[in-house]
């Protein structure tokens, strides 16, 4: 190893992928019966992989922690899902859907890689409909689009607030008719806890039954990891609670390198924390960012008050109120992409003007949108003598029936009606565009173990656009994976079954089990959460929004005294051979304590400014991200050799052949 | 026009920021593993703020329990959202407590009282054993699924384009409406009968209203049902309480749709 090879195909961008195809082996479909595939994760990278892998032949075990494959994060996406139709005629293409990701993930994800996501994008979308998902749709019976995150076509496909539930039933249906045909074998409330290799190559996974406590082996001649994101190293973020990087990183200390782990999305339009007992954040879907205002008082003393509640958003005049994003961005407005507007969100409460009491949230107000669309239906309902408060009603409603879910979400929980009072945002720890570094193939570093979606880093650089996600989640699974690991699977033709009596397996078991038994047995006096909270609150602090070199190297060694706290005081109740979700918390944790090093590190060695990475050394006189393309147009692929600082970097420089590297601006 | 109607509590919002800690009595249901009796235990809990969801107030008494080297109480709960169907609990007798349009995990203690006695108990049907204190076993909803909840389309991306095939909005919606069941059991738990049919008429009905799903409607529904009734469901007797306590406020109709099209189904 050391060696980063990309594989990237030879030819023209838009025959890449199609060359590539044609030229790559097949398994013939009597042997397909004869290999077997892992598939660790079943949202909809995982999940589509499954179903296709399975129709084409191949014997797949899916393995998923919640006790249903459908139940899988890519469920919590509300906001929709891209494809290069065109069909609503505005100039969309394969090739504009592929600039827009680049020049948005700001000139850091791979060329090749990005343009056949776009390839296949309409193709998704095909296949979703054959599947019975049920897309919105306009009065003639076609497929309805929106726009999204400040592009300038309308290629968003969505199912009113929750696209990722309806894109993941498709997925889970398809499953379904395999597991129904025996040839996936789904194995739920079950956790993978390592890879196996043999000779070099990954073989199958230990894995524990989460309701027996059983330590399992399943061998298999290719493994898949489609685990999703690492946002809860940061303890508060969208992610569900039991999202986790263990996958992810078991196989990082096996020889797969992890690629840019600082690339983090912070979403700009979440719920505020409300108290230190927050488990969660919520996350309210962008497109509120169309209608709604960003603002905070233009005095310290207003927002003061706000905070003591002695002032109420709706009683301070227009003059008083700062529109920070129209001030800054005129060309874009409240519609800056999703890094731009947190910073700025954070920049205004690090001042003082936030406007909740842990003066950490901004306002979105939707009183100018009220009137706007009120104006609008008088005019059409030719309604005469209007009062202005019969026009903010008339406005309401149309709010409403855009957003109605988003705002009822929203009063559930703050307990505020934002009909009536503006609502409070805060940004919030969303997505993660590093991962696993693969090739052009989507394999990791290690023979025969594979990312797909978000647990992988190639597509989305250093900055994700909205509606992206699970384009790419879907491309990987149903139309790339497929192919790329018949190319490798070609040569497993003859191995027969991978016994799992070998000594490798033996050891990766001995190993896990020792672990287990070490959190049981510690009995320290600090629960799992004590430590993944204050581990939390070093990464928001210190690694969070924006960081500098100091805090960077705080962090690190907070993050290592942290660490060998944990192993020493950490107190898990009950056994091991039981549903046990503390053992189970236990686990993710001791990897979150190391990834978090390892994505500090990262941090501190990118001196520049990208997308979700902005270091304060490194920005214009008006504070706006500088890019070094000099010095760090490369992916970083990092190598474990023993402890998350010793990681050894590898380069993969990047090459934009078919795109001009500009410098973002929505001045 | 639409009212905005505001009610009282909405009105004098500010006026509960000052509410106090909350001092609960918690009656949960215990029980060790799928072969244990299980029982209900007592534990008083104190410092409860009403901005704090139900399972984050649970959250507080597991570190508690863990913090007095006792067992963390077990329930099932993953994207506290409201959207992944994990979470159950039966609160004071009602699936997802006592508000309605939401699940447990959006659930805020503000709908409750100083002073309150809460009873949490696992959801309870024949089809629903109990794995460990409040999680149940809900895998014959996967079965039912597996059954025949699919459209038989190879995924393989060469089908027709998206748009070969125009449906009529209205029907798209109704379809749309019948997929947002979340799958979590409620409906099953809310029936005292433990029937599944507002959660299998779901799946039924949003494949029966696509044209992708109507060539193989007969075989699906007749494939659902059966598996269905093999699980130990019971028998729907119409009254309803399933769609009262839906999160996702799914229709009775769906189970009307189901009905018609099983008998159809049967007699050809």
């Amino acid at each position: 190893m050391g060696v980063l090879d990309s594989k990237v195909p030879q030819g023209p961008l838009a025959e890449k992928w199609v060359n590539h195809k044609n030229k790559i082996n097949l398994v013939n479909p009597a042997n397909k019966r004869n290999i077997d595939v892992i598939i660790v994760g079943t949202g909809l990278a995982g999940g589509s992989a499954a179903a296709t892998l399975a129709e084409l032949g191949y014997n797949v075990k899916t393995f998923c922690y919640q006790d249903s494959p459908r139940r899988a994060h890519s469920i919590a996406a509300q906001g929709g899902i891209n494809a290069a139709k065109n069909y609503q005629g505005d100039g969309d293409s394969d090739f504009r859907l592929f600039y827009d990701t680049v020049k948005g993930g700001d000139y850091r994800s791979r060329e090749s890689n990005v343009y056949r996501l776009a390839e296949v994008s309409g193709n998704i979308i095909d296949q979703c409909v054959a599947q019975g998902v049920p897309f919105a749709r306009e009065y003639g019976g076609l497929l309805d689009n929106r726009s999204f995150g400040g592009v300038l076509v309308s290629r968003t496909f969505y199912a009113k607030g929750q696209t990722g539930q309806q894109l993941l039933l498709g997925c889970y249906s398809a499953m379904n008719r395999q597991i129904n045909r025996g040839k996936i074998k789904s194995y739920t409330r079950h956790e993978m806890l390592d890879v196996v290799l043999v000779g070099g190559k990954a073989r199958g996974i230990i894995a524990r039954d989460l309701v027996t406590g059983e330590i399992e082996r399943h061998s298999a001649h290719a493994v898949v990891i489609a685990s999703g994101g690492y946002g809860n190293v940061f303890f508060l973020s969208t992610n569900a609670m039991g999202s986790n990087v263990t996958a992810a990183w078991k196989v990082h200390k096996k020889g797969a390198y992890f690629a840019n782990p600082c690339f983090t999305q912070i979403h700009p339009t979440c719920i505020p924390v409300s108290g230190e007992h927050q488990s969660k954040l919520t996350l309210m879907s962008e497109s509120l960012r169309n209608d709604g205002r960003i603002w905070v008082p233009k005095k310290l003393e207003d927002a003061k008050a706000i905070r003591e509640g002695k002032l109420k958003p709706t009683e301070l005049a227009e003059e008083d109120r700062d529109y920070y994003l129209e001030r800054r961005y005129p060309a874009f407005g409240n519609l800056v992409p999703r890094d731009v507007a947190s910073r700025a969100a954070k920049e205004r409460c690090d001042a003082g003007f936030g406007v909740n009491k842990t003066g950490e949230a901004v306002y979105l107000d939707f009183s100018a949108a009220f009137m706007r669309y009120g104006r609008e239906a008088v005019s059409t309902q030719k309604i005469d003598n209007a009062s202005e408060e019969d026009i903010r009603e008339l406005g309401k409603a149309v709010v409403e029936a855009k957003y109605g879910n988003l705002f009822q979400m929203y009063e559930k929980i703050v307990d505020e009606n934002p009909y009536v009072t503006p609502m409070k945002i805060y940004p919030a720890v969303h997505y993660t565009m590093g991962g696993l570094w693969v090739d052009y193939n989507l394999q990791t570093t290690v023979p025969g173990l594979y990312a797909a979606g978000e647990a992988n880093f190639s597509d989305h650089g250093a900055n994700r656009l909205g509606a992206s996600a699970l384009m790419q989640g879907l491309a990987d699974g149903y139309f790339v994976l497929p192919y790329t690991m018949g190319d490798y699977l070609a040569n497993d033709i003859s191995t027969g079954k991978i016994p799992t009596d070998s000594p490798e397996f033996e050891e990766a078991e001995k190993n896990i089990r020792g672990q287990l038994e070490r959190f049981i047995n510690t009995k320290g006096t600090k629960s799992v959460d004590y430590f993944h909270k204050r581990l939390g609150k070093i990464m928001w602090d210190k690694v969070g929004m924006s960081r500098n070199a100091t805090g960077l190297k705080e962090a690190i060694s907070e993050i290592k005294a942290l660490r060998g706290e944990f192993w020493k005081e950490v107190r898990v109740p009950g056994t091991i051979n039981e549903m046990n979700p503390e053992l189970e918390k236990a686990g993710r944790v001791a990897d979150f304590l190391e990834l978090g090093e390892l994505f500090a590190k990262d941090a501190l060695h990118r001196e520049e400014s990208c997308g979700g990475h902005f270091r304060e050394e490194f920005q214009t006189e008006e504070g706006e991200a500088l890019r070094d393309d000099e010095n760090f147009m490369y992916v970083a692929a990092w190598e474990y050799t023993g402890e998350p600082a010793d990681a050894v970097l590898h380069k993969e420089e990047l090459k934009y052949e078919n795109i001009e590297v500009k410098t973002r601006s929505y001045k | 026009m639409r009212q905005f109607e505001l009610t009282h509590h909405q009105i004098f919002k500010s006026s509960n920021l000052q509410i106090k800690d909350m001092n609960l009595t918690l009656k949960i249901w215990r029980q060790k593993d799928a072969a244990s009796k299980g029982g209900i235990q007592t534990y008083p809990l104190g410092g409860i703020e009403a901005d704090m969801s139900f399972l984050e107030m649970l959250d507080v008494l597991n570190q508690e329990l863990i913090d007095k080297g006792e067992e963390p109480v077990v329930f099932d709960h993953d994207c506290r959202e409201g959207i992944c169907g994990t979470c159950s609990l039966q609160i004071n007798g009602e699936p997802h407590g006592p508000d309605r349009g939401i699940t447990t995990c959006q659930l805020h203690m503000r709908a409750f009282k100083d002073g309150d006695t809460i009873t949490i108990e696992p959801f309870r049907a024949k089809a629903f054993p109990v794995i460990k204190d409040l999680v149940v076993d809900r895998t014959s909803f996967e079965r039912i699924q597996q059954a025949g909840g699919y459209i038989s389309v190879n995924t393989s991306g060469n089908t027709q384009d998206a748009n070969s095939i125009p449906i009529p909005k209205d029907q798209a919606d109704a379809a749309f409406y019948a997929a947002t069941c979340i799958g979590c059991g409620a409906c099953v738990a809310a029936c005292k009968n433990a029937s599944a049919m507002l959660f299998t008429s779901a799946k039924v009905s949003q494949m029966a209203l696509l044209p992708q799903g109507e060539v193989e409607a007969d075989r699906r529904v007749l494939a659902m049902v059966e598996q269905m009734d093999k699980e130990g469901f019971g028998n729907c007797t119409n009254t309803g309480a399933c769609e009262i306590e839906c999160p996702k406020g799914i229709s009775l109709e769906n189970i009307a749709r189901m009905n018609r099209e099983y008998m159809r189904a049967s007699v050809k």
